[in-house]
């Protein structure tokens, strides 16, 4: 299969698409957290009650409430291979704990891969809408609705005083967490960026890096979600974020225009050494290659590389990650054999566009 | 090595101790360690730092160090068998009675962790009619009491009127 080929049929609708301020937000993503009346949390289930909660959030997937809303897929985890479920982490549609649930886990993913829910992770539901640029007002409407559609065939855990009922009560009430994944190379190269995230975390929101809790933060992404789930609404606790995001944006473009105007060649230079070896290296590993892609993409978002698409950091960010890169060759491989097929991919990937480093 | 309490079993755990800052280190075996309560430190044993164990921590602030502690009643949630213990070990709760099972402990717990101690988002469709509903009294009710405060008597009845008719739908 072609490269082309494949990064068509491997790619989700979020990485392949654009959306508003998407020169500094990735994506935006919201999920929700929901418990069924009248069974224990997933970290006391039994087998049995982990197929019951699966064949009941089965029916409520199959119900014509949901069949307008999209087409859905559930699949357990044990009919899935390791690799798969990788897979299924890089392209962030399920969590890293999910994986790990081969036997009580399921998922049910939406054909455009822009909503899954997880069944049995920590909670029985977690339904996630992400999507490309800053959008978590539709983020959230879709999780609302998906959610409205599975609560009239389910009963809910739901308590009059704590909201929605979830097994970590760092959850409960609303059970929403919204994030939005930034790029912030200005703010990280003006030495600005550890003062933005402890103010950010001052106003109750928490960052992090690329896959969530406790996973760390390559190539100037960061992810910026609430921490607060109980008194304030969805729309407050969206509003809120969506808030704090602008102020990023705007920091993050002062930064760049600073550093533009006053270490200009600097700059250029870095980008450019960037682009030489995604271009030419013959192996890299991924920590090199995110660090190497930021600058790229900053390079394309303020002209000094041309012809490259600006999607190109979303894309090769996941598809250089190690399970993907296997399932491309169709083969296991050891981590070295993953830094020269990686190299190999970029080299390709970037052949397919018609680049030009200006200067 | 031994373990330097019991001089019996192999000691496998090393605690070191900072106590206004003079740094004290000895080696007991795993008994004796869970004995003095080392083990129940939740950053003794993790290697990366983890959410859970922050929280865990937070929710064994009553009990740390320094306190004098006072053994509680054993707290467990009668529909799953979970001790509140155990929810402070693991930082999750057992099933969804655990929320009324452990509520005098909870509040101040989500006062730490939350903005509020009370969800004011969305409400489920089918079981949120009721609770809609009760919500609607609840204020009517508030409303009510206002105007008799204020002599109001005719809103006053109107009021009365509105709340017999919406607790008769009820039934």
């Amino acid at each position: 299969m072609s490269l082309s080929d494949f990064l068509q049929r491997a790619m989700s609708r979020w990485m392949k698409e654009g959306g508003p301020e998407d020169d500094i937000v990735l994506t935006s993503r919201v999920r929700v957290a929901r418990n069924l009346q009248g069974y224990p949390f997933p970290v006391l289930q039994t087998d049995s009650h982990a197929r019951e909660v699966i064949e009941s959030v089965a029916r409520a997937v199959a119900s014509p409430s949901m069949a307008s809303l999209g087409k859905f897929e559930l699949v357990r985890c044990q009919d899935l291979s390791a690799l798969d479920r990788q897979v299924f982490v890089e392209k962030h549609l399920i969590s890293p704990d999910l994986a790990q649930q081969e036997k009580h886990g399921a998922m049910v993913l939406r054909d455009d891969e822009l909503v899954s829910i997880m069944i049995n992770e920590e909670d029985h539901l977690r339904i996630q809408c992400i999507y490309p640029g800053l959008r978590l007002e539709d983020a959230w409407k879709t999780a609302s609705a998906i959610d409205d559609a599975l609560e009239s065939q389910l009963t809910y855990a739901y308590h009059d005083t704590y909201g929605y009922l979830t097994a970590c009560p760092t959850n409960v009430g609303t059970g929403i967490r919204a994030s939005v994944m930034m790029h912030l190379p200005g703010l990280v190269l003006s030495g600005s960026i550890n003062r933005m995230l402890t103010a950010v975390s001052q106003v109750g929101l928490a960052v992090r890096g690329m896959y969530g809790e406790g996973s760390e933060s390559y190539g100037n992404l960061f992810q910026v979600s609430n921490q607060i789930t109980l008194g304030e609404t969805e729309e407050e606790i969206t509003q809120n974020l969506r808030s704090v995001v602008y102020q990023l944006i705007e920091h993050e473009r002062n930064a760049r225009k600073a550093l533009l105007a006053r270490n200009r060649t600097q700059l250029e230079d870095r980008v450019s050494r960037s682009f030489g070896i995604l271009a030419y290296a013959r192996r890299i590993d991924t920590k090199e290659t995110m660090e190497r892609l930021s600058d790229v993409r900053l390079g394309i978002d303020l002209g000094i590389i041309q012809g490259v698409s600006a999607g190109i950091l979303k894309e090769l960010m996941v598809t250089t990650q190690p399970a993907f890169l296997q399932k491309y060759s169709n083969r296991e491989l050891s981590a070295s054999e993953r830094d020269v097929r990686r190299a190999a991919l970029i080299r390709e990937r970037l052949r397919l566009d018609d680049m030009e480093v200006q200067g | 090595m031994l373990c330097e309490r019991c001089h019996e079993r192999p000691a496998t755990v090393h605690v070191t101790k900072i106590i206004n800052g003079e740094k004290t280190g000895y080696h007991l075996c795993e008994v004796c360690a869970k004995e003095q309560g080392e083990v129940l430190n939740p950053f003794v044993a993790g290697n990366a730092f983890d959410f859970n164990k922050l929280l865990s921590g937070l929710l064994n602030m009553e009990s740390s160090p320094g306190y004098a502690t006072v053994q509680s009643v054993q707290l467990r949630c009668p529909s799953c068998g979970m001790t509140y213990n155990q929810f402070t070990q693991l930082g999750r709760f057992g099933c969804p009675d655990c929320y009324d099972s452990f509520s005098s402990r909870l509040e101040p717990l989500l006062r730490r962790i939350q903005t509020g101690t009370s969800h004011t988002g969305k409400v489920p469709v089918k079981s949120g009619a009721t609770l809609q509903q009760k919500r609607r009294l609840e204020a009517l009710r508030r409303e009510l009491q206002q105007a008799v405060a204020n002599e109001q008597f005719e809103r006053a009845a109107e009021l009365r009127d509105q709340i017999k008719l919406l607790e008769q739908q009820g039934d």
